[in-house]
């Protein structure tokens, strides 16, 4: 393929990649902004998403549409409820101790992967879009006519991917919203910036860490069901986004929803247009790399502010 | 001057003692189970150092063990060195790799410590399976049974598999002892409780920083080329993150900051993990709840919380 | 190079350090140690079943585990193994190296197992198999994987039920290269078993007068698969895949829709979608495109009366789905190896005249001896020839294609299109 032709298409790829790492990071984000804490079973509520999405699709019947709507609002309850749930019951009694946190959540992740694989089993399995039309996409050349437009060899996109990318902006720009312009977000500031201070106002901090805490889980789960049509459902497959996330969380700078957007845009793009110069493995090898130097130089992420 | 307390060395002389007795007592299984035990826990132990003792959480020291295990089994394989030089190649790489990896890391702190370390080891991962011309891979290659042949001294067989490890995991136990009784361990743990401080008393705290991380990377380095060496067996599933994760869950488990936590967190996990999985599939399942139990209720570990409640004298 | 030596040479042994300690000691061991000596001849045979039960193998493993039970239950209706009933001892391994090593310690000296069997993934194999040689303890492995025809591994390991990677992808080349073109370009999982397939195929097409134009390495991280194949030269005429892994089935739909109305012909290791569902949504394109098969899926034509028993024996139906859920499908062109492994395990110990773990060596002795297996209720897969020295089997290639949602078999390899030159001899290595 030509240089144009695959630029933009790996672009175009790295795009959707983004979309869905920008949503599943914020919520990570957000929960580490506002409780200070890394919850490792990020990417088993990515997976529950997926895993409902096939689930609730397939039993629900009638057009793909239908299953589709009906997942992208249970999946994200379901796991956001069940996230809310653990931290009642265990991080709310470590006090969100950083070390216990990390043990606990790597305990829960266990306990949701072991779970799936019981109920839902080990199969990869697909998830019908709501609409996928192939797009084949032209490109110009200088041919005998002179500038001539002709559809390359595997050039196009399909509706759905289209859609993702829209999607997951209306969404991010929702999650926006909601924290700067409510008194939700009003309220998540202030226990972010001084928790004491905040139950002193007034504000059950305890309900507010639980409803962070699903909040997160629920973006997760709601990028899940985004995905799984391009994708599939797989009991495993939470591993990639949690560690994607978690960098771009902190590339981001902790606790910037902004940065946290740029920063999945970069990694997602770079991803995309890196493995056009390299074989893969080694284009997968810079990549991270790269992550890693950009920290060592800039130990605070992009948009974090340096600490005296 | 106080006089030096002899609990602990009677502690660690006790425990080598007993765990060379307990090979002639010991059932089969469970004699066969400890060496392999014994040889990840020093890997935990030379973990301990940077995250128990010194506070610095790396999510990336799969690529020591790692650097460790194919020092020792790519010089094995490709350039036919026997055991001792390819353990010492093993112990070479890994401790380079330690210093290179230590001297960029350590210009950041806390999560970005987590994530750059994790880079790092990823990069080495996936260098493993670049390079698997050499490596094979994740599929890896099996160490034969006669190039496992240290000094004359078969290490495929049973005893001496045992006791090499035994050797190897008393040298760590009472070096890491002695390093964390010395003014440098001290050190590491004043940076720990409060690393403004310690600077301020005068510690040169980027260099003992980089200190730790060598030695640390140095000993998790002789887990990998030990594992290697005593089961034959190198593949780049050991440079996982999986494998980065589990010492750290190993430590929590047994008491960071404890110098015999890591064995007890290993030797927990292995027969929670082992025991568990007879009654049942789901033996995640039962891993999964007792590391939520143990956050809730013995958030030190288990030598910590005997250290805390019963023992205030545990090293 | 440096001689090395062959010192078996121990500080001293565990046997005889009980005996030193008294008759105390011993007597709290002994029945670890001792107790397996005289097996009673009604006592069942144990065989240690290595399975990945969790893992990236899981899909694999639960296939494995129904094909074992439904041939160890048969072979018990028909009176066991020199009339003795098998156990099957189950151990998970995670689908790891490490657990696969500690499961076989756990065959061999903790359940008393007579041998141990079943692994697919070749890391878990690798890993395991120098435990099971130092325990002297037999392990026939159904894994497909090169290691142990390549000499890689010992003379405890064999892999007689399936035909290895390098024999299926040889018997590959004359078909792709006269039917489907000569210009291929391979894509590949960035690992050993996709190397395997890489190096194999691409002597094997060129000594049928094609080429391979690209080899595209995918990292095994990697959940998104359109950025990679626009690399994927336009003069390619067959384009090779061969996935595994938890986004195998993202891999091929990303493909299909990369290629949409104008793909080249695709010839896939079913590998890329064992245990998927062919209809599934976002799989139309595959229509049309060809597959390696161990052993057709769907119930051909001409099905043999062997392959229909065997179907009902393991509970699978005439699409290579389970029984009692048509959603729940097989992984039908590897499974069969554990049933065919289960019965060569069986002759060979009723040929060595197995007793107990005594006579390991003898049973080896035995399988080894062995070479033509024909088509029949044992060897439901088709005819295999076993090489004793490689301790590797050779079998029948089935090559299908994708016609209205099923899998029509259209070539049949023979025997002599997957053969190679032995890389080993392990008759010639000490027990």
């Amino acid at each position: 393929m030509d240089f144009g032709p695959y630029l933009i298409l790996a672009s175009i790829e790295g795009a959707v990649q983004a979309a869905v790492l920008a949503l599943t990071a914020v919520g990570l984000s957000l929960v580490f902004g506002v409780m200070r804490v890394v919850n490792v079973a990020h990417g088993e509520f990515y997976m529950i998403g997926a895993v409902l999405a096939w689930w609730v699709s397939t039993s629900v019947g009638g057009h793909p549409a239908v299953g589709f709507i009906a997942a992208l609002v249970l999946a994200p309850l379901v796991a956001g409820a069940l996230a809310a749930l653990c931290d009642f019951l265990i991080l709310r009694r470590v006090d969100y101790d950083p070390e216990s946190t990390i043990v606990a959540t790597i305990g829960l992740l266990y306990i949701i992967q072991q779970t799936t694989l019981m109920t839902y089993g080990p199969d990869a399995r697909p998830i019908e879009p709501p609409f996928n039309e192939r797009i084949a996409l032209p490109w110009v050349q200088y041919g005998e006519n002179g500038l001539e437009w002709y559809y390359p060899w595997g050039f196009g996109t399909t509706t759905y991917k289209l859609f993702v990318i829209v999607a997951a902006i209306l969404l991010l720009v929702g999650v926006w919203a909601v924290l700067a312009r409510t008194r939700i977000g009003m309220i998540l500031r202030a226990s972010q910036l001084d928790p004491d201070m905040a139950r002193a106002f007034g504000v059950n901090v305890d309900r507010v860490y639980a409803l962070v805490f699903g909040a997160g889980a629920a973006l997760a789960a709601l990028a899940a069901v985004l995905i799984a049509p391009i994708q599939q459902a797989h009991y495993l497959m939470g591993g990639d986004p949690l560690l994607l996330s978690f960098i771009v969380v902190i590339i981001g700078g902790l606790g910037s929803v902004a940065g946290t957007v740029v920063a999945a845009v970069l990694i997602g793009m770079s991803d995309g247009v890196i493995s056009m110069f390299f074989s893969p493995t080694l284009a997968k090898i810079i990549a991270t790399m790269l992550v890693a130097f950009v920290l060592i130089f800039r130990p605070q992420g992009i948009f974090g502010k340096r600490v005296a | 001057m106080k006089r030096e307390d002899w609990r602990p060395w009677a502690l660690h002389g006790g425990l080598v003692a007993t765990l060379a007795l307990l090979y002639f007592v010991l059932p089969p299984y469970h004699a066969g189970v400890l060496p392999r035990v014994m040889v990840l826990s020093v890997y935990a132990m030379g973990y301990n150092i940077l995250f128990g003792y010194t506070g610095l959480l790396s999510l990336g020291h799969a690529m020591f063990f790692s650097a460790g295990m194919y020092g020792l089994g790519l010089t094995i394989q490709h350039l036919d060195f026997t055991p001792a030089p390819a353990f010492l190649v093993g112990l070479i790489a890994a401790t380079l790799l330690a210093a290179i990896v230590g001297a960029l890391a350590l210009r950041t702190v806390g999560v970005a410590f987590m994530i750059v370390t994790l880079m790092f080891a990823q990069s080495g991962f996936l260098a493993a399976l670049y390079f698997g011309e050499y490596t094979r891979g994740d599929e890896g290659f099996a160490i034969q049974q006669a190039d496992r042949v240290l000094w004359g001294v078969d290490l495929s067989n049973e005893t001496n598999r045992f006791f090499a490890a035994l050797i190897l995991f008393a040298i760590t136990l009472f070096t890491i002892a002695f390093v964390v009784r010395s003014a440098f361990g001290r050190a590491l743990v004043a940076i720990r409780e409060n690393e403004a401080r310690a600077e301020m008393l005068g510690y040169n705290v980027t260099r003992l920083k980089l200190q730790a991380m060598i030695l640390s990377g140095l000993i998790a380095g002789a887990g990998g080329a030990a594992y290697a060496l005593l089961f034959g067996y190198a593949g780049a599933t050991f440079a996982s993150v999986q494998y980065s994760i589990l010492p750290l869950l190993w430590v929590l488990l047994g008491g960071a900051g404890t110098t015999i936590g890591p064995f007890v967190g290993a030797l927990f996990m292995f027969y929670l993990i082992d025991f568990s999985s007879e009654f049942t599939d789901a033996y995640l399942l039962v891993a999964g709840l007792a590391l939520v139990l143990l956050t809730l209720f013995a958030r030190a570990g288990i030598v910590g919380e005997l250290r805390r409640r019963v023992w205030g004298w545990l090293p | 190079m440096m001689p090395k030596g062959k010192n078996n040479s121990s500080m001293f042994t565990r046997r005889g350090a009980l005996s030193v300690l008294g008759a105390g000691a011993a007597a709290t061991t002994a029945p670890g140690v001792f107790g397996y000596a005289q097996a009673q001849s009604s006592e069942p045979i144990k065989i240690g079943f290595q399975v990945h039960r969790t893992g990236i193998g899981a899909a694999y493993g639960r296939w494995y585990d129904r094909t074992t039970t439904a041939a160890v239950a048969k072979i018990n209706d028909a009176g066991g193994i020199n009339g003795r009933p098998i156990e099957i001892v189950a151990e998970d391994d995670g689908t790891d190296p490490k657990r696969g090593a500690e499961v076989i310690e756990k065959f061999a000296t903790r359940h008393n197992c007579d041998i141990a069997f079943g692994t697919l993934f070749s890391h878990v194999v690798y890993g395991s198999s120098p435990r099971a040689g130092e325990l002297k303890l037999p392990y026939f492995v159904v894994s497909e994987g090169h290691h142990v025809a390549s000499g890689a591994l010992n003379r405890y390991t064999l892999q007689p039920g399936i035909t290895d990677v390098k024999s299926q992808v040889q018997a590959m080349a004359p078909y792709v290269a006269d039917n489907l073109g000569k210009k291929v370009t391979m894509i590949f999982p960035d690992f050993a078993f996709g190397h395997d397939h890489r190096d194999f195929f691409s002597a094997a097409i060129e000594a049928q007068g094609g080429e391979v134009v690209a080899k595209i390495a995918i990292p095994p991280t990697e959940t998104s698969f359109t950025k990679y194949f626009p690399k994927i030269p336009a003069s390619t005429e067959v384009v090779y895949h061969v996935m595994v892994g938890p986004a195998v089935l993202t891999f091929v739909k990303e493909m299909g829709e990369f290629f949409g109305p104008s793909a080249p012909q695709i010839f896939g290791f079913i590998d890329s979608l064992e245990a998927v569902d062919i209809t599934s949504p976002g799989l139309q394109f595959l229509e049309g495109s060809y597959f390696w098969e161990g052993f057709p899926r769907y119930a051909q034509p001409n099905q043999t009366e062997f392959d229909k028993a065997y179907r009902t024996a393991v509970g699978v139906d005439d699409n290579g789905a389970s029984v009692s859920d048509s959603a729940d499908v097989s992984t039908y062109a590897h499974m069969f190896g554990c049933w065919e492994t289960l019965y060569i395990i069986k002759a060979g110990m009723e040929a060595s005249g197995y007793q107990g773990p005594a006579d390991r060596a003898k049973l080896i002795e035995a399988v080894e001896a062995m070479s033509d297996m024909p088509e029949s209720h044992e060897h439901p897969q088709g005819l295999k020839k076993f090489n004793g020295k490689t301790h590797q089997t050779f079998g029948l290639q089935y090559i299908s294609k994708v016609e209205g949602g099923r899998l029509n078999l259209v070539h049949t390899t023979s025997l002599e299109d997957g053969l190679y030159e032995d890389e080993v001899d392990y008759t010639t290595k000490s027990f």
